[in-house]
């Protein structure tokens, strides 16, 4: 039988945190799943709308820069490609990036009752917030692909690499968000602090209107790490070649050592946090 | 009926907790804080400060115990004496701030039950849920699951969201997967008063089926169900370790450090008022023959024909027994102003605890209730027998031959 020590000087080890933590994610798929399909089958069987609610918020405000454009009220460059489907694509990329970055702080929170009552692997509720993701990103997807066939974008085979590059923006905003949640689970700042920052990073990149040609704005955009995020995944939809594939290649490899960071982060501060909640 | 040790390798022990501590914040920006410093140390690797910080206090403070497969060990102490916390180490959640606790084999907790049921799913849905987050693989519960149901007794209801269940269905529900778990160390923390009797006895019978093959920590305030199942006891006084071993020992001590409130509770006084309440002595050792409660009413006129009744009640004031005037008939009549009284008790036999007494007065005419207090004057029992039930009968045992 296999003896647990509990001890203060025993938490420290990365290495050993590292395998526990990659040993538990492994072992926990049937706790994740089971968590994802319980949230997903309660969000729709209380809602009227139900699936509708995944993408009324891009919607609208795709909607609402369809109409500044067409108004004229502000004056856009060209996007290259019908700007409907320029507009609708990036608030629908970029809502699946948010998300994604929310999704380790929210499935640990909306657990914080049974953090500190049970003992289970809780790298399985960062993993169900996963599966909520990709179930949710993929009703998005679906529609987004009736979108630009109703437009008479026409059907590209590199459309199929679209859940790849899909999964690089989930990959990252997770990530992300994985290494915000030990303090953002101990204060609501953080929180605040994303849906606040995010809402300037989405003027700092192509979401709604394409990178200038020059200026400072040309800079910070095409610096931008989101830029890649959004506009790969748009590229490969709509047939044009990705401009920023190598940038998107460099963000996701430096991505995989910090989601190890992440998970090591993860594992070690829980214990902490449970203590400062449950107190 | 529970303290067979004979199952498996008894020697063997499970828990080992040596010199453990804990320390807690009392103020929630501090804590959060010192949180957020906690983690940067750890992940820096600097040490940790393993003395107290400002505004914070030892919530567990030096405990050391070791239980073998087959033993139970009674947790007890007042709220805040830092049983919660010591479970929460035990279980995992938290780690130590100084000493050590090596645990071998499954652990399983009684402390929450269903965990992660979303009250908009049906329970067959929900058991699946609690059981994935009590760690039991999809075949082990499509295995246990009529099993589960039958237990649960919910048979005709398992399909219903559990948000239309009642709340001792949910916790049926609940106990019936948790049941299912074969733990080595078994951590209980009072859930276990739940349900109607004869679901709670069900409760009992599994948990001591469950107590044979394993070591149990239970924490509870029945000093009763301490002396009934446990094998040793420990007593923890704000983070420390009170008295520890044999269960008379730790319960006297648990009583000789009960400080209770003798603020009587007045439910209502409208023509009466208590003026004085005592006893010849408020605690009592060895078996307690007889004893005279003195009682002073102060009544606002004359009253022909009223009930005196006189109640001895648990700490958690549950009438045990009464003295009524009506019961030998008589009637007595409260003159306006002071009417003194005394209750003589005759042969009481009450087990070690502390007890309280109620009064009321009721008019025999009109049935009107002139007086009713509660929570008057504790007394407090010692004996070297520790029972199970408040009051031990006056009798003898002998064979029939």
């Amino acid at each position: 039988m296999e003896t647990r020590t509990y001890r203060k000087d025993n938490q420290l080890q990365l290495g050993r945190l590292l395998q526990a933590s990659l040993r538990d994610l492994f072992q926990s798929r049937f706790l994740a799943t089971q968590l994802a399909v319980r949230d997903i089958k309660a969000q729709y069987r209380q809602s009227f709308l139900g699936i509708l609610w995944a993408f009324i918020t891009p919607l609208m405000t795709a909607l609402v820069w369809i109409v500044l454009r067409q108004t004229g009220t502000v004056a856009l460059s060209d996007t290259g490609i019908p700007y409907p489907v320029y507009v609708f694509s990036g608030t629908l990329i970029w809502s699946i990036i948010i998300e994604a970055i929310n999704s380790p702080i929210s499935s640990t929170n909306s657990a914080k009752s049974i953090l500190t009552k049970i003992n289970f692997p809780k790298e399985a509720l960062l993993v169900s917030g996963i599966f909520k993701l990709l179930f949710n990103s993929f009703v998005k997807v679906i529609l987004l692909v009736v979108f630009i066939l109703f437009y008479g974008m026409g059907w590209h085979w590199s459309m199929l690499l679209f859940p790849l590059g899909m999964l690089g923006a989930v990959f990252v905003g997770t990530t992300l968000g994985l290494l915000l949640t030990p303090i953002g689970l101990l204060y609501k700042d953080i929180n605040k602090l994303i849906s606040f920052g995010m809402q300037f990073l989405m003027y700092a990149s192509p979401v709604v209107y394409a990178v200038p040609k020059s200026g400072l704005m040309h800079t910070i955009m095409s610096y931008n790490p989101v830029t890649p995020l959004v506009t790969v995944p748009r590229d490969v939809l709509t047939g044009v070649f990705p401009e920023f594939l190598g940038y998107y290649g460099l963000v996701l490899l430096a991505c995989i050592p910090l989601l190890f960071f992440g998970l090591v982060l993860y594992r070690f501060s829980i214990p902490i946090v449970v203590e400062r909640l449950s107190a | 009926m529970t303290k067979q040790t004979d199952i498996k390798d008894s020697n063997e022990v499970l828990v080992r907790v040596e010199g453990l501590s804990k320390k807690f914040c009392k103020d929630l920006k501090t804590s959060l804080w010192y949180g957020v410093k906690d983690l940067a140390n750890g992940m820096l690797g600097r040490g940790y400060e393993s003395s107290l910080r400002p505004k914070e206090f030892w919530a567990v403070k030096d405990v050391s115990f070791e239980l073998r497969r087959g033993e139970c060990l009674g947790l007890i102490g007042h709220n805040g004496a830092g049983k919660s916390t010591l479970l929460k180490m035990l279980n995992g959640l938290i780690y130590p701030d100084g000493g050590q606790i090596d645990i071998t084999g499954r652990v399983g907790a009684l402390i929450e039950l269903g965990a992660g049921f979303n009250p908009i799913l049906t329970g067959r849905e929900n058991i699946y849920n609690n059981g994935a987050i009590l760690g039991f693989s999809r075949q082990e519960i499509a295995d246990k699951l009529e099993a589960i149901i039958a237990f649960a007794e919910l048979e005709e209801f398992i399909d219903m969201p559990v948000q239309h269940y009642s709340s001792g269905m949910k916790v049926r529900l609940g106990f019936a997967v948790a049941a299912q778990m074969e733990p080595d160390v078994l951590i209980i923390d009072e859930v276990l008063a739940v349900g109607d009797v004869s679901f709670r006895a069900k409760c009992y019978e599994r948990i001591s089926e469950l107590m044979q093959n394993c070591c149990v920590i239970l924490v509870t305030h029945s000093m009763p169900q301490v002396s009934k199942i446990c094998t040793s006891a420990l007593l923890m006084h704000k983070g420390q370790l009170k008295a520890q071993g044999d269960n008379g020992t730790v319960i006297e001590a648990y009583y000789e450090d009960n400080t209770v409130s003798s603020d009587a509770t007045i439910i209502y006084a409208k023509v009466c008022s208590l003026s004085y309440f005592k006893t010849d002595g408020s605690e009592f050792r060895g078996m307690q023959k007889s004893f005279k409660v003195y009682i002073g009413i102060q009544s606002d006129r004359k009253i022909t024909g009223v009930e005196l009744n006189l109640l001895i009640a648990s700490r958690e004031l549950t009438p045990i027994c009464q003295g009524s005037s009506k019961f030998d008939k008589q009637s007595i009549n409260l003159e306006q102003g002071l009417n003194e009284f005394v209750f003589e008790v005759n042969d009481l036999f009450l087990n070690t605890g502390i007890y309280k007494f109620a009064l009321t007065i009721d008019d025999l005419k009109t049935g009107e209730k002139h007086l009713w207090l509660q929570n008057l004057n504790p007394i407090k029992f010692i004996n070297d027998f520790t029972g199970v039930s408040p009051v031990v009968l006056n009798g003898r045992w002998y064979s029939n031959d």
